[in-house]
């Protein structure tokens, strides 16, 4: 199956473009690494309960774009966004934002997964209990559900208190996603999440993203356009720090509206 | 065989010789140490020493008040030492990462490090001792305190240095504070690293003799008081080393016994707690 074919396969995006909804408005938005412009002037939507790809070569701007959604740059000093990023209206790249609080309700996986050394119960515990005031049981429950949601409870629930870097390299990106879910985020950012694993890792957390935008905004930064065709309802496609092209994915990959993302799908280079 | 061959053989053998003998020389030296040190310490090893006191010359008695002085002022340093150190070594690794004060702190820390200890002596006899008028264990701890900092706040850096900003990023990401994440990720990850350079500075004062003599000085009677001059191990050696009883130099042996065989077992508890483990 070539990848126009495994895209088109997606629900037309006409169907309910009526009842869409932007969770997320990027507006404007440029980066700075020191004096380095890594992102510019990029505006874009992110739709409510649907799953949006972000793709292009390395280096392009697709992770920093990522991780100006839930300012994860804010750790480092020397970077720097201008522009606007709505979150439901309200502008998040605002000096007077609380970006813990931001980042509980914009959850993040990264590319190597990274469970805390504690155990598998305390590792989907940890950020649930700062949030909310949970008796014993009901923190008990939210850690199931959580297990259950990323598929991952039947193979953990004899073992929930040994250490979460016993499990496998699947099994623990499953981990941070149920520890993501857990704190009951609005909003999933998945950065290559299965670069580092194997095909059936892989199809597993695909099956995940799918079920997961019933509830969840999701925006995923794939290397892998077969994935990007897979999982994702739009597709923007980023070269060199500019948003060259964002669209449904189903005409993204049939019939892309630029030379370069013509290009790129096709393998031409990237 | 070309000769060029034979030539580079020549040099390997030579080269291995020479390399052995070194390693012989620099080992060899530390095992007569100790050898003559069991030899010598074993001799007047016995319960004696743990429950009397220091004797005057010519009679019976232990180290029971040098050893108990000891421990107090040792617990006492790394009472003071060890927080100030996690803390400094916390703001350097964690808050202060890419601030200017950070790179002066770890510079003057190095110096630290490296000071001789009589000088961290005469400083705590200049401010504490001279103006309370009397040497006391306080002092002495507080002598101490200022060697066991530098190597708790390098091993506490360094150790929260090794854990991945990855770990960082994946605890921000759920929206964890700051503090919460150096508490509950950071010092769990480090935690073992942290309690090794805890205890490689409790091995590194336990033997420190110069600072005492300025500021405990030494006590020939059992006490536990902090305001008063105490008795310590190295001080008690030092001085029974020198002296020309026969009774007191035999003590002395035995002391530096006990001392070497604490901090031999410190060390040993460190690097067992060092050495890389897997998780349960």
């Amino acid at each position: 199956m070539n990848i126009a074919s495994i895209a088109a396969a997606r629900t037309d995006d006409a169907i309910d473009r009526a009842l869409r909804r932007e969770k997320i408005s990027i507006r404007n938005l440029s980066f700075h690494y020191a004096s380095n412009r890594a992102l510019n002037a990029i505006s874009l939507p992110l739709y409510e309960h649907h799953v949006t790809a972000f793709i292009g070569p390395s280096g392009c701007g697709k992770s920093t774009l990522l991780r100006v959604l839930n300012r994860m740059y804010d750790l480092y000093p020397d970077q720097r966004a201008e522009g606007e990023v709505l979150v439901d209206g309200v502008d998040v790249l605002a000096p007077h934002q609380d970006v813990n609080l931001l980042r509980s309700r914009i959850g993040m996986v990264f590319q190597k997964p990274t469970p805390f050394p504690m155990s598998i119960y305390e590792n989907i515990a940890f950020g649930a209990r700062l949030y909310e005031r949970l008796s014993a049981a009901d923190l008990g429950m939210r850690v199931e559900q959580a297990l259950r949601r990323a598929a991952l409870w039947d193979e953990v629930k004899d073992k929930l208190a040994t250490s979460g870097l016993s499990l496998s390299g699947g099994q623990q990106q499953r981990l941070c996603i149920a520890r993501s879910i857990a704190v009951r985020p609005e909003v999933i950012l998945l950065d290559e999440p299965c670069s580092a694993l194997d095909p059936i890792s892989t199809a597993k957390i695909e099956e995940l993203i799918d079920e997961l935008k019933e509830d969840y905004t999701i925006v995923i930064v794939t290397h892998n356009m077969q994935q990007a065709a897979r999982v994702s309802d739009y597709t923007a496609f980023m070269y060199l720090g500019e948003l060259v092209e964002f669209d449904a994915t189903s005409r993204m990959f049939t019939s892309p509206g630029d030379k370069r993302t013509q290009d790129y799908i096709t393998g031409r280079f990237g | 065989m070309s000769t060029l061959y034979r030539r580079r053989k020549r040099r390997d053998v030579i080269m291995m010789t020479l390399s052995f003998l070194a390693t012989i020389v620099g080992v060899g030296w530390l095992v007569l140490i100790l050898g003559v040190l069991v030899w010598e310490g074993l001799a007047g090893l016995s319960l004696r020493v743990f429950t009397e006191m220091t004797p005057p010359p010519g009679a019976d008695g232990g180290l029971l008040n040098p050893i108990i002085g000891s421990l107090i002022i040792t617990a006492l340093a790394v009472a003071i030492g060890t927080p100030v150190g996690i803390l400094a070594g916390t703001y350097m690794a964690e808050y202060g990462r890419h601030s200017r004060l950070s790179t002066v702190v770890r510079f003057v820390n190095d110096i630290l490090l490296s000071a001789p200890s009589i000088v961290v002596g005469l400083f705590i006899y200049e401010v504490m001792v001279a103006p309370m008028g009397h040497f006391s264990g306080l002092a002495g701890a507080v002598a101490l305190a200022v060697i066991v900092i530098p190597v708790v706040v390098r091993t506490t850096e360094d150790m929260l240095r090794l854990v991945p900003d990855q770990m960082r990023e994946a605890a921000a990401a759920l929206g964890i504070p700051r503090a919460n994440v150096i508490r509950s990720i950071c010092y769990r990850a480090a935690g073992a690293g942290m309690l090794t350079g805890v205890l490689l500075a409790i091995a590194r004062i336990s033997g420190e003799t110069a600072p005492l003599l300025f500021t405990a000085l030494n006590n020939q009677f059992f006490s536990t008081d902090l305001n008063a001059p105490m008795a310590s191990l190295p001080a008690v050696i030092f001085q029974f080393a020198l002296s020309p009883y026969k009774d007191w130099q035999k003590l002395a042996w035995t002391g530096a016994l006990v001392i070497t065989v604490a901090v031999l077992a410190l060390s040993i508890v460190a690097r067992a707690l060092a050495a890389p483990r897997k998780m349960p």
